[in-house]
């Protein structure tokens, strides 16, 4: 028998249909998996009792025929995620032990088709970071590596568990979310697929808030058709999340191999940056080229404010933080450091529990908030924000059915190689992924090559709201074209 | 626009974080370094342009005016570090 952890999610949802492995014996290669990739640092708790037992529910579901779409199949849950009776601490150190008593919405819609939950992975704490090392217990190690260098680099993040564990074949796919590239980035990092969904197409209930009107959630995978798959499960609306939105889940399996003729590609030119390396340029040349192969028009298109995108994104981001943040109080949950008041309380608390980032982005949330600043910072930034969704909007008037950019401006890069001295050089990063968010829209990052050295790259598609199924058509193209990515074992 | 160190002092304090003499300068430093970097939004033409309120089209949805949660009150004290009781404890605030 093959290796079961490298079959990708499809391949194993029909070798159980089949019977020719049990989740049970998937489930415990994985849990092996894991346990020879410590080194990885991907997970914060392994959930090996709960995944072994949800695997022989899901193997007697199998036998009965009465099997849920991801039926057995395991997968990595981001730390965010919170999770009922197991450990959820946004990997932070102020959340201490949280436990929590309830399930996110997301998760419990996993568990309703009956995915298996190896454990919790790694991020970046709050999801604040591009890298993963803000994370309380540590950075993440990337299973790919410059080609004869033993230097480990950044998955990215802030999912960069959920990243890493996809592409060492830990687990079948991960949940992760997204703020500003925090799906994509890691994803192009690693050589796997993750999409974040339009805002409001997966619920935000019970998974800590970073930014609300940014935060979505997604999947990382292994394919364009594995990523289809999760995401059809951990969509949908949920009552208990305003923002999300009541209307019903296409199949989006169904869009894959379906013919992208006569699509119109936008290839906007503001993306084109003054110093971006050649080979980025070239695989977005290529991604185009593939493209227009598959029968797809391809049309230059202008997105003006791309630009102010990231500054506007680094007021309301922080913005939302500090607000979001102010729960922890060390009072209801969490760490609690002492003080000779309650304004001591909270100041010592939140002093010991925040990392450095964490601190950061919630002054800088707090000081644009403040009085005398709200209009100068703020209320702009919102501003900017209309003009940078309309751009999207013109362009998608004019027929554009998809627009297609690099998913990042390099590849991964070494622990502690970026953000040491200025913190905006690591903010970077998401300068092709933060413009998605604050416009609200679907983008998907796909594997599409590797650069010099034999890291891989990525490139994204952004879609209309809602219009996923049209990313999953073109994203299977890119991976038809360039490809599919695995790196050389050496954990 | 830069903040000066006793901003940075009042920040800290407005976002209750507990902030030493030592840490300052390096937190001044990292702020301003932000702020110059989103100074930039300063030349947007922002003229009539409304601010974004909901980044999808959407009325927001009113829930039914039921109870339909509640009687938890060990899940809700479950993880506090310190209670009596269904009460969470905090130093004396009321004098």
């Amino acid at each position: 028998m093959t290796d079961l952890t490298s079959l990708t999610l499809a391949e194993a949802r029909k070798g159980l249909a089949a019977k020719n492995f049990t989740s049970l014996e998937l489930t415990d290669a994985h849990l092996s998996a894991i346990e020879k990739a410590r080194v990885l640092n991907a997970f914060v708790i392994e959930t090996p009792d709960q995944a072994r037992a949800m695997a022989r529910e899901a193997d007697s579901k199998i036998a009965k025929g009465d099997a849920g779409p991801l039926a057995g199949i395991p997968l990595g849950i981001k730390d965010l995620f919170a999770t009922r009776g197991v450990r959820t601490t946004a990997c932070s150190k102020i959340l201490g032990n949280f436990v929590p008593t309830y399930e996110s919405t997301v998760t419990s819609q996993l568990w309703r088709d009956g995915a298996v939950m190896l454990g919790k992975l790694n991020n970046d704490e709050f999801a604040m970071g591009s890298a993963n090392e803000t994370s309380c217990f540590g950075p993440v190690g990337n299973p790919w590596r410059r080609e004869g260098s033993n230097t480990t680099l950044v998955p990215g993040g802030s999912s960069g568990g959920s990243a890493s564990a996809v592409a060492a074949l830990l687990c079948m796919g991960a949940t992760a979310t997204d703020t500003g590239g925090s799906i994509r980035q890691p994803a192009a990092f690693t050589a796997t697929v993750g999409i974040k969904p339009t805002y409001g197409r997966c619920s935000r209930w019970g998974i800590v808030a970073f930014a609300s009107s940014l935060d979505q959630a997604g999947p990382i995978a292994r394919s364009v058709r594995d990523a289809a798959m999760l995401l059809r499960s951990m969509a949908g609306h949920d009552p208990k999340d305003t923002t999300s939105v009541d209307i019903p889940v296409p199949d989006y399996e169904a869009a894959i191999g379906k013919s992208v003729k006569g699509m119109k590609i936008g290839i906007p030119r503001e993306y084109r940056l003054d110093g971006m390396p050649a080979e980025i340029e070239k695989l977005w040349s290529e991604g185009a080229a593939w493209l227009k192969a598959a029968g797809a028009e391809l049309v230059e298109v202008s997105l003006p404010h791309t630009k102010y995108a990231l500054p506007a994104y680094y007021i309301v981001a922080p913005a939302e933080a500090s607000s979001n943040l102010a729960r922890y109080d060390g009072v209801r949950y969490g760490l609690r450091e002492q003080g000779k008041n309650i304004i001591e309380l909270y100041e010592n608390t939140r002093a010991e529990g925040f990392g450095a980032e964490v601190r950061r982005r919630v002054m800088i949330g707090t000081y644009v908030l403040s009085a005398g600043y709200y209009d100068a910072y703020y209320l702009r930034a919102q501003k900017v924000r209309t003009l940078i969704k309309k751009d999207f909007e013109d362009c998608f008037a004019k027929g554009v059915d998809a627009i297609l950019t690099p998913a990042t401006p390099s590849a991964a890069f070494g622990i502690g190689e970026k953000g040491g001295a200025d913190p905006v050089e690591m903010y970077l990063n998401d300068i092709f992924t933060v413009t998605v968010n604050m416009a609200g829209l679907p983008g998907i990052a796909v594997p599409a090559g590797k650069d010099v050295q034999g890291l891989p790259l990525g490139l994204q598609l952004i879609g209309r709201p809602f219009d996923e199924e049209t990313l999953f058509s073109l994203g299977e193209v890119i991976e038809q074209a360039a490809g599919r990515f695995t790196p050389a074992r050496w954990w | 626009m830069s903040v000066d160190a006793a901003t940075v002092r009042r920040i800290a304090h407005l976002a209750r974080i507990a902030v030493s003499e030592g840490e300052v300068p390096h937190l001044q430093g990292e702020l301003n370094a932000m702020l110059a970097f989103v100074e930039q939004l300063s030349e947007v033409n922002v003229e009539g342009v409304e601010p974004m309120t909901s980044v999808t089209p959407m009325q927001m949805k009113k829930r039914q005016d039921v109870v339909d949660d509640g009687g938890i009150a060990d899940d809700i004290v479950a993880n506090a570090p310190a209670t009596e009781g269904h009460f969470f404890l905090v130093p004396k605030v009321v004098e």
